[in-house]
């Protein structure tokens, strides 16, 4: 049965700012990424998550630039695969470039289904 | 009277003009009948020129035989009974039923609207192909029976069925509405890339009917292109990914008939001029947002143009490889993009994406293996290619098996 994931990039400190290279070395590595899933035919969907025109609205309804106030961390963006189960969506995770920095999390999370279990 | 020579294809070109107009004149519910005139004028043809001569103007003499075959048809009294006599009644009010339209506009627009027809979603892709070769290529049963592998009475059933569904889907002779193109052009796509690729990769052993069916491709593309409503950049990227693998045609079989791997190809004998035309239309590709795999394969295909290896080459077609795969997973696309990983970052790195891509029952995933295990674990590579040995379906992929085998 196959069932479908969502792996968030969780960046530790969304406020450090990468050079236009790393950041380009960061595109092309998460590309192989996904491409290495895809190839698998267990890549679903996803996109990045950019920072540009970023807004957090906050329980008093206070809306502001960005997502960085009082954490710093933050969601780089999610891909959604086709995985078995938790432990093998996991398995595909571990290839995920972000974790390429220290304290720097992919959280698996199994998408609910539209079928009346959840 | 001095013999003229005949038009190479002539009877074949001028089956889908004249069936597409009478087919648009009579509706799409009559094909049959359309087809049967078309037919009836080239055995007229055949009991007149051997005797008399070719006429000075062959495909005049076509037509006009044709238009008369029509008229009669019209006039007949059983057809006229049937629905026809109302169509055409009420779009030819009186006289104007004998105005039989074969103008070059009007051959080009029934043309187009019966690839419309032809490539409806209500019926599947491989018939699709089977009709575009019949109604629209003029191919005979037998050729496409040939081509496919198969026998004429399985390619004949498969034709009266298509027919039969797409005249209870009442499908017409006409343009797609302009909402509706969009999506109805992706069938029309798909069928023109099946028939190419069924010429390009076919085993039959019919060389001229490989290229024929290529040519067609090619030449069906080129009536979307020609029409402005469709000359969209998808359509055009298609275009340059035929061009650029057809630029290959001439270098891709030795004299005996072999296939000739791309490594080895003499580069001396790629179609200089179609690569040029594929980067023209591959330049035209790139307007608006929107990017379909055909772009993406377009580009993959012009990397391939370039015969030396150099890292930009690789990386450009991993990175292109990787969106394909993003938009469409295909097994063929993952075990090449497999390829470029090893020509990026080396066979080792290669290996462990490879075995990841659980395609065990596919012969080309131990073909792959085989060759990225090569200079690294020989008894490896030699199960791999006896796997894919075991797995392989055309003699013409044993072939290239069996001498990388060899080569171990």
């Amino acid at each position: 049965m196959m069932n479908e994931y969502a792996l968030i990039m969780r960046h530790q400190d969304g406020t450090k700012v990468a050079s236009p290279e790393q950041i380009q070395v960061w595109m092309k590595q998460t590309m192989d990424w996904i491409g290495g899933i895809a190839a698998q035919n267990k890549f679903v969907s996803g996109t990045g998550l950019p920072f540009d025109e970023a807004r957090v609205v906050s329980h008093n309804k206070v809306v502001t630039n960005g997502p960085f106030g009082d954490i710093k961390e933050t969601i780089g963006g999610f891909i959604i695969v086709r995985a078995e189960s938790a432990d093998e969506a996991a398995e595909l995770a571990k290839g995920c470039p972000v974790l390429q920095g220290e304290g720097n999390t992919v959280e698996v999370r199994k998408i609910a289904k539209n079928d009346n279990t959840h | 009277m001095q013999q003229q020579e005949l038009i190479p294809h002539l009877f074949r070109t001028e089956f889908g003009r004249i069936t597409a107009v009478l087919c648009k004149l009579f509706g799409f519910e009559n094909i049959n009948v359309a087809e049967d005139i078309t037919s009836e004028t080239f055995l007229a043809a055949l009991d007149t020129w051997p005797y008399k001569g070719i006429p000075e103007n062959p495909q005049a003499w076509l037509y006009t035989v044709a238009k008369n075959k029509a008229k009669n048809s019209l006039t007949r009294k059983q057809l006229f009974d049937q629905k026809i006599s109302l169509a055409v009644q009420a779009e030819y009010p009186t006289e104007d039923v004998m105005e039989i339209d074969l103008t070059d506009r009007n051959i080009h627009d029934s043309q187009l609207q019966m690839l419309f027809a032809v490539c409806h979603p209500s019926i599947p892709p491989e018939a699709q192909v089977g009709l575009a070769l019949r109604i629209l290529c003029g191919f005979g049963i037998d050729e496409i029976a040939h081509a496919f592998l198969s026998n004429k009475e399985t390619i004949n059933k498969r034709l009266f069925r298509a027919k039969e569904k797409l005249r209870a889907a009442r499908v017409k002779m006409e343009f797609p509405p302009e909402n509706e193109l969009k999506a109805r052009l992706q069938p029309v796509l798909t069928t023109i890339y099946l028939l190419f690729n069924e010429g390009y990769y076919s085993e039959t052993e019919n060389e001229i009917l490989r290229k024929d069916l290529c040519d067609e491709a090619m030449r069906l593309l080129k009536m979307l292109i020609d029409y402005p409503l469709t000359n969209k950049p998808e359509v055009n990227a298609l275009f340059a990914l035929m061009c650029f693998q057809a630029s290959r045609f001439a270098a891709r079989k030795d004299k005996n008939g072999e296939i000739v791997l791309y490594e080895d190809q003499e580069e001396s004998l790629w179609d200089k001029e179609l690569i040029t035309i594929g980067a023209l239309h591959l330049n035209m590709a790139a307007q608006g947002s929107y990017l379909s795999k055909y772009h993406l394969e377009a580009s993959i295909a012009y990397w391939h143009t370039i015969k030396a290896d150099t890292p930009e080459k690789w990386e450009n077609i991993l990175h292109l490889y990787n969106h394909l795969l993003v938009i469409e997973y295909s097994p063929v696309a993952a075990l090449n993009r497999t390829y470029a990983l090893a020509r990026v970052k080396g066979n080792e790195a290669a290996i462990i994406e490879a075995e990841k891509l659980n395609l065990t029952n596919n012969p080309f995933y131990h073909t792959l293996l085989g060759e990225l295990y090569k200079d690294i674990n020989t008894l490896k590579a030699k199960e791999h290619l006896l796997n894919a040995l075991r797995l392989a379906k055309t003699d013409t992929d044993k072939k290239t098996i069996y001498a990388k085998l060899e080569a171990l």
